[in-house]
């Protein structure tokens, strides 16, 4: 299990083992307490094309908890970048000032790009300067997906055996498309909740099934709410209906009230990847079985973990 | 075996006339109907002075119909291959030297298409910047590539090539 100097792009670029390495790392960041000359006089750049102030608070306080200086390079307004400078060209002038670069960029595709320019740069005698995706386009969130992971790990003290719930805006939510890739490693069963037209895409079924994971489709929550052990609920946008009544119908169906929740196991874990609308209504917020704000401040120790191993400072 | 003359599938219009052998160069065979144009146009075959034969809607035993290219002193690269197989899977080409099939061979989709054709993800950072495509084939039969980018699976029908 190599990590140093790795590119942290897809989900599936990782194994098991080496998720549960990270998340072992991880626990222990967050018993033992930040070790702050870990990454002292790294420089972590936060290349930041979209606006998205979670995780790129998430990235600057697990750098710095590490001691790690981080540099942001914030919104696209006023930089080259707006003067028609390449991502590959941005990439090549900032890997001189960074150890590593945690990127968001609207594009699909723009960090495995970013990945094979400073992968190149290093046959021409440079260190390799990883690359961590924030978010490229509608593609891939990885760092998510591992905070994910690791709460449902964290809460549980186990993924194997586990019965999950995915609810919501199953078709356009990237974040429970890697979380299935991510669960298809573990021994899970899997409740895909939404409506018809926003149902789990075949792609992520045909995958599941080629792993032999077994999973049901439901329009209801009432259907699964008293076996499962996590709930994942998904905002539903607007949007996606092609009017507003038949998105008036959907939301009310889609929503957790405290009501709802009452029927769950009392060791059942909510969580949602935030930001929420309305699918969680606020008298929720206090019942035991309510994660969403634990599940993304578990952000910290997983990017701090992540950041440590792939600049070489933990093994 | 002589080019034109002794092969098994004879190319014939409906009137029985056998399009006229060549002495040097490539014949493009067994593309579907139609497709002619399209593999002259994106191999850049129509060039002023060079002697091109297209048949449309030829005969033929295996397919019913076909179409054929015969393009006179002009020999394919590698990649010309994979841009035909990307367009008629089942073409064959032969290459003719002195009136004689010196090489028969059949186009296969490569695993790998370096800067050849288009990501069909409009979002695709391969799509929205100069940077070089890259798509792997998942399957030749039916044809489904995945982009290196953006990971987007499509089928044939949705590829475009480049340039
Ligand atoms: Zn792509």
């Amino acid at each position: 299990m190599e990590f140093v100097n790795r590119d942290v792009v897809s989900i599936k670029d990782f194994a098991r083992p080496e998720l549960e390495h990270i998340f072992e790392k991880a626990e222990d960041m967050e018993k033992k307490g930040y070790d702050k000359s870990l990454l002292k006089g790294k420089k972590v750049g936060l290349l930041f094309y979209e606006p998205s102030t979670r995780t790129r608070m998430s990235f600057d306080s697990a750098a710095q908890a590490l001691g790690a200086g981080t540099i942001w390079f914030a919104g696209v307004e006023g930089t080259s970048v707006m003067k028609g400078e390449t991502l590959k060209d941005t990439i090549e002038t900032v890997a001189n000032y960074m150890d590593v670069i945690v990127m968001r960029h609207p594009f699909d595709g723009s960090a495995r790009w970013a990945a094979d320019v400073t992968t190149k740069r290093a046959t021409r005698g440079f260190n390799k300067v990883p690359i961590v995706n924030g978010g490229d386009g509608k593609n891939e969130h990885p760092t998510q997906t591992m905070l994910d992971l690791y709460s449902v790990q964290k809460t549980q003290r186990r993924v194997d055996g586990l019965e999950l719930a995915l609810v919501g805006d199953l078709k356009y939510g990237r974040t429970t498309h890697s979380l299935s890739y991510a669960l298809s490693m573990f021994d899970t069963k899997i409740r895909y909740v939404a409506p018809d037209a926003l149902q789990i895409p075949e792609h992520v079924t045909s995958f599941l099934k080629r792993k032999g994971i077994a999973f049901t489709k439901h329009s209801r929550i009432e259907e699964v709410i008293e076996t499962v052990d996590i709930i994942y609920m998904t905002r539903i946008q607007k949007e996606r209906f092609p009017d507003e009544n038949e998105y008036n119908k959907v939301k009310g169906v889609y929503r957790m009230d405290k009501k709802l929740l009452s029927r769950a196991k009392p060791t059942m874990r909510l969580m949602h990847p935030l930001p929420r609308v309305d699918e969680i209504t606020l008298d929720v917020d206090d019942d035991q079985r309510s994660y969403y704000f634990q599940q993304a401040g578990n952000g910290v120790p997983v990017r701090a973990a992540l950041l440590a191993l792939i600049m070489g400072a933990v093994r | 075996m002589r080019e034109g003359a002794n092969m098994s599938e004879p190319a014939k219009t409906k009137k029985g006339l056998i399009v006229s052998p060549i002495e040097n160069g490539t014949v493009i065979d067994h593309l579907p109907p139609g497709k002619a144009i399209k593999i002259a146009e994106i191999l850049s075959l129509l060039q002023p002075g060079s002697v091109v034969i297209m048949g449309q809607n030829l005969k033929s035993t295996k397919y019913g119909k076909k179409d054929l290219i015969k393009v006179e002193d002009r020999y394919l690269t590698g990649e010309e291959y994979n841009k035909i197989a990307l367009v008629a899977p089942n073409a064959t080409v032969n290459i003719i030297r002195n009136f004689e099939i010196q090489e028969k061979r059949k186009v296969s989709v490569p695993d790998v298409l370096e800067d050849v054709a288009l990501c069909a993800n409009a979002n695709c950072i391969s799509n929205k910047e100069r940077i070089p495509s890259r798509l792997y084939t998942v399957s030749r039969d039916p044809l489904v590539m995945v982009c290196h980018y953006c990971n987007f699976e499509f089928k044939g029908e949705e590829l475009r090539l480049k340039g």
